[in-house]
């Protein structure tokens, strides 16, 4: 905490002031909403540690890789493979895009009615703030939502080296093939920013260290079935959102960590809440650090988060990758089908998503649903629709909650979000 | 559903803070008073002299109350209504409640539980402040403005929910000579298209109760039984049903 990272920040190219201001911002907010949290899992301080230094010490660590020769990759994206990252030295990081930031100077370039996620990583980029997009060899942006592939058309002008990756939007023989094209095109990118070449024993070491990150993820998943709730949902989240910035093997031991934890407290009957109080699942838009404002408003109600079905989430992290394949073409493919479960909003039809939303159900037993939209975000606020009537014909109570990362409609929101609270209880 | 003692329900809302109090399931006391800026002052007013075994608040100010009167037990807007409607008229399936700064539509269940629950977002546009507000810009007080709504023959169109646009647009219908009244009459057909459409969230089921301070409008409940295409029933007192809720729905815990 005492390192001065400033001359790192202004080598950067930071705004000083405004990352000051920024991480004033960020603190009192953590402090707010996870330190005030009782009874959480000890393995909670290393996740507290990470954000403390979320610009600092891990900034400090991408530089350091990069003295070395590792290129670091920024991506706002579930479908940007880490492993194939990995397997050419790259360290995958996420780039800001949780917080409004600078707002007026995005609308410079985008629409007013932009999405809060699209306009954040704008607002972000054009203050200055992120160390994560400066300390970026190569940005990811990738054509899923209308609102996405627009903007990188004007983003790439303001960074200096962005990739564009197609996907498809349906599941068919065409699209696995459009994706695969794509994961190759990816690859050559980085072999040609790297230098080296991508080897069968790489991607395979690649798709190891991604897939234990995710089992430990999945395990962790688990673990929040039980009842009493052995973790908050904010914490939960928090684990989630760290797995986009975190060294991927120290990432996973933590979580792991908090596994070993959990397991003890689950069988002492330990909870972070009562047993029998009102389990809820997200389900949605992805919520990026610091976009905490809806977990904080069902947790504060008296409800406990059990699951997120969101790319920071299950959908994110959801199904490993075959790691059986001998060739190079092989393990391709692997890492293909896998990335292709993803059942993102921008696939049409999407089906898989409401079977997972019900299969998490009833693992977690979750006694009701909140389908989380951002405003102006046309692939989930149309898709919300059918997720809630399938949902409540299953006898799943669901709420629908469309907002963006202001402020102002907390009021509202919590009237909402307590009386359906009241009907689960009822 | 009436528990003997005496229970009071609060209803803290933006535009009006309304008291019941029940003494062995009666009514003994019915209380309404604007909120203005000082909602604890207003509380403290209504609940002068009276003694009670337990309160509950609802509404904008519920968690302000809570802070205190600690004793107090706090519900949402949406349960207190429902089972204040459900109590007055028990065949209620679906309550329409338009307030000073919400709307919702609730559909509730053979049993009077809620079953599902619509209400606006961030915005008041469909809510008594977008009436008030225009109201003011037609240079009416409340009542004229309503009798002007009910009495005109026909309506001048507004297009924009948002208040800020919507009183813009009345400030050029004026400019342009059009009648007041209809100004008045479309601004209510505004509300109507608004509030039928928010309550297309919810199954409408007959007996329809419409509640909240709009409620009091007649021109208003006119329209929108026209436009829902169901007859509407408005309880007496309609302002206070989610207060009543509150008072039939009252904690055990006693107040200090």
């Amino acid at each position: 905490m005492s390192t001065d990272y400033r001359p790192m920040w202004k080598d950067l190219g930071l705004d000083l002031e405004a990352h000051d201001a920024l991480l004033g911002v960020l603190g009192s907010l953590y402090e707010q909403t996870f330190l005030t949290q009782r009874d959480r899992p000890d393995g909670m301080k290393y996740f507290d540690f990470v954000m403390s230094e979320v610009h600092g010490l891990r900034i400090q660590e991408l530089m350091e890789a990069r003295k070395q020769g590792r290129k670091v990759v920024g991506a706002f994206c579930a479908f940007v493979p880490e492993e194939i990252v990995l397997a050419l030295d790259g360290i995958l990081v996420g780039l800001c895009a949780g917080a409004e930031f600078a707002t007026p100077e995005a609308e410079k370039y985008l629409p007013r009615n932009t999405c809060a996620l699209i306009k954040g990583f704008f607002g972000f980029a054009l203050a200055r703030v992120c160390p994560y997009l400066a300390a970026s060899d190569v940005v990811v942006g990738e054509n899923t939502c209308d609102g996405k592939k627009k903007s990188y058309e004007i983003f790439r002008d303001l960074v200096p080296n962005l990739h564009v990756m197609d996907l498809p939007q349906t599941k068919s023989a065409e699209g696995r093939a459009l994706l695969r094209a794509e994961f190759v095109r990816f690859a050559a990118h980085l072999e040609e920013l790297t230098g080296r070449r991508l080897t069968a024993d790489a991607l395979r070491q690649g798709i190891a260290t991604v897939n234990a990150k995710r089992a430990a993820m999945h395990r962790l998943a688990r673990l929040r079935g039980a009842d009493p709730a052995p973790i908050s949902g904010l914490d939960g989240l928090l684990v989630n959102q760290v797995y986009l910035y975190d060294d991927p093997v120290r990432f996973t031991g933590s979580v792991n960590a908090i596994g070993d934890e959990l397991e003890q407290r689950i069988a002492q009957g330990r909870g972070v809440t009562p047993k029998g109080t009102p389990r809820i699942l997200i389900s949605g838009c992805p919520m990026a650090v610091p976009n905490w404002k809806l977990p904080a408003i069902i947790e504060g109600s008296g409800a406990v988060i059990v699951g997120e079905e969101s790319c920071v989430g299950e959908r994110g992290t959801q199904n490993l990758t075959a790691d059986t394949g001998r060739t190079l073409d092989e393990l391709m493919d692997a890492i293909v089908d896998r990335y292709l479960t993803i059942d993102c909003a921008i696939f049409t039809p999407n089906p898989s998503r409401v079977e997972h939303v019900l299969s998490m159900v009833r693992r977690t037993g979750a006694h009701g649903v909140i389908h989380y939209g951002l405003q102006f975000c046309s692939p989930y606020l149309i898709e919300a629709g059918p997720v809630e009537r399938r949902l409540e014909q299953e006898g799943v109570p669901t709420l629908r909650i469309e907002t963006d990362y202001s402020q102002e409609d907390v009021g509202q929101i919590r009237t909402r979000v307590e009386s359906f609270i009241e009907r689960l209880r009822d | 559903m009436t528990e003997p003692g005496i229970r009071a329900g609060i209803d803290v809302g933006s535009r009006a803070v309304k008291l019941v109090v029940m003494e062995n399931g009666s009514v003994v006391r019915s209380l309404v008073e604007d909120t203005g800026s000082d909602p604890l002052a207003v509380c403290r007013r209504l609940l002068a002299g009276v003694t009670c075994d337990s309160i509950t608040a609802t509404g904008y100010g519920r968690h302000l109350f809570k802070e205190h009167w600690p004793a107090a037990e706090v519900i949402t807007e949406i349960k207190a209504v429902a089972r204040g409607a459900a109590s007055l008229v028990p065949l209620c399936r679906t309550v329409i409640d338009i307030g000073g700064q919400d709307s919702k539509a609730i559909a509730l269940g053979p049993d009077g539980k809620v079953q599902k629950s619509v209400m606006n977002d961030r915005c008041a546009a469909g809510s008594g402040q977008f009436l008030e507000m225009m109201a003011t810009a037609l240079a009416y007080e409340r009542d004229e403005f309503v009798a002007a709504a009910c009495r005109a023959g026909r309506a001048e169109r507004l297009n924009s929910m948002c208040t800020v646009f919507a009183q813009s647009e009345v400030v050029s219908l004026i400019a342009r000579g059009a009648a007041r009244e209809e100004i008045a009459l479309g601004v209510h057909q505004a509300i109507v298209r608004r509030t039928a459409a928010l309550a297309g969230g919810v199954p409408l089921e007959e007996t329809i109760v419409f509640t909240g301070g709009c409620a009091r409008d007649p021109c208003l409940v006119a329209l929108l039984s026209e436009a829902l295409k169901h007859p509407l029933l408005v309880p007496p007192g309609p302002q206070s049903v989610a207060a009543l809720g509150c008072a039939l729905g009252g904690a055990v815990a006693p107040t200090g």
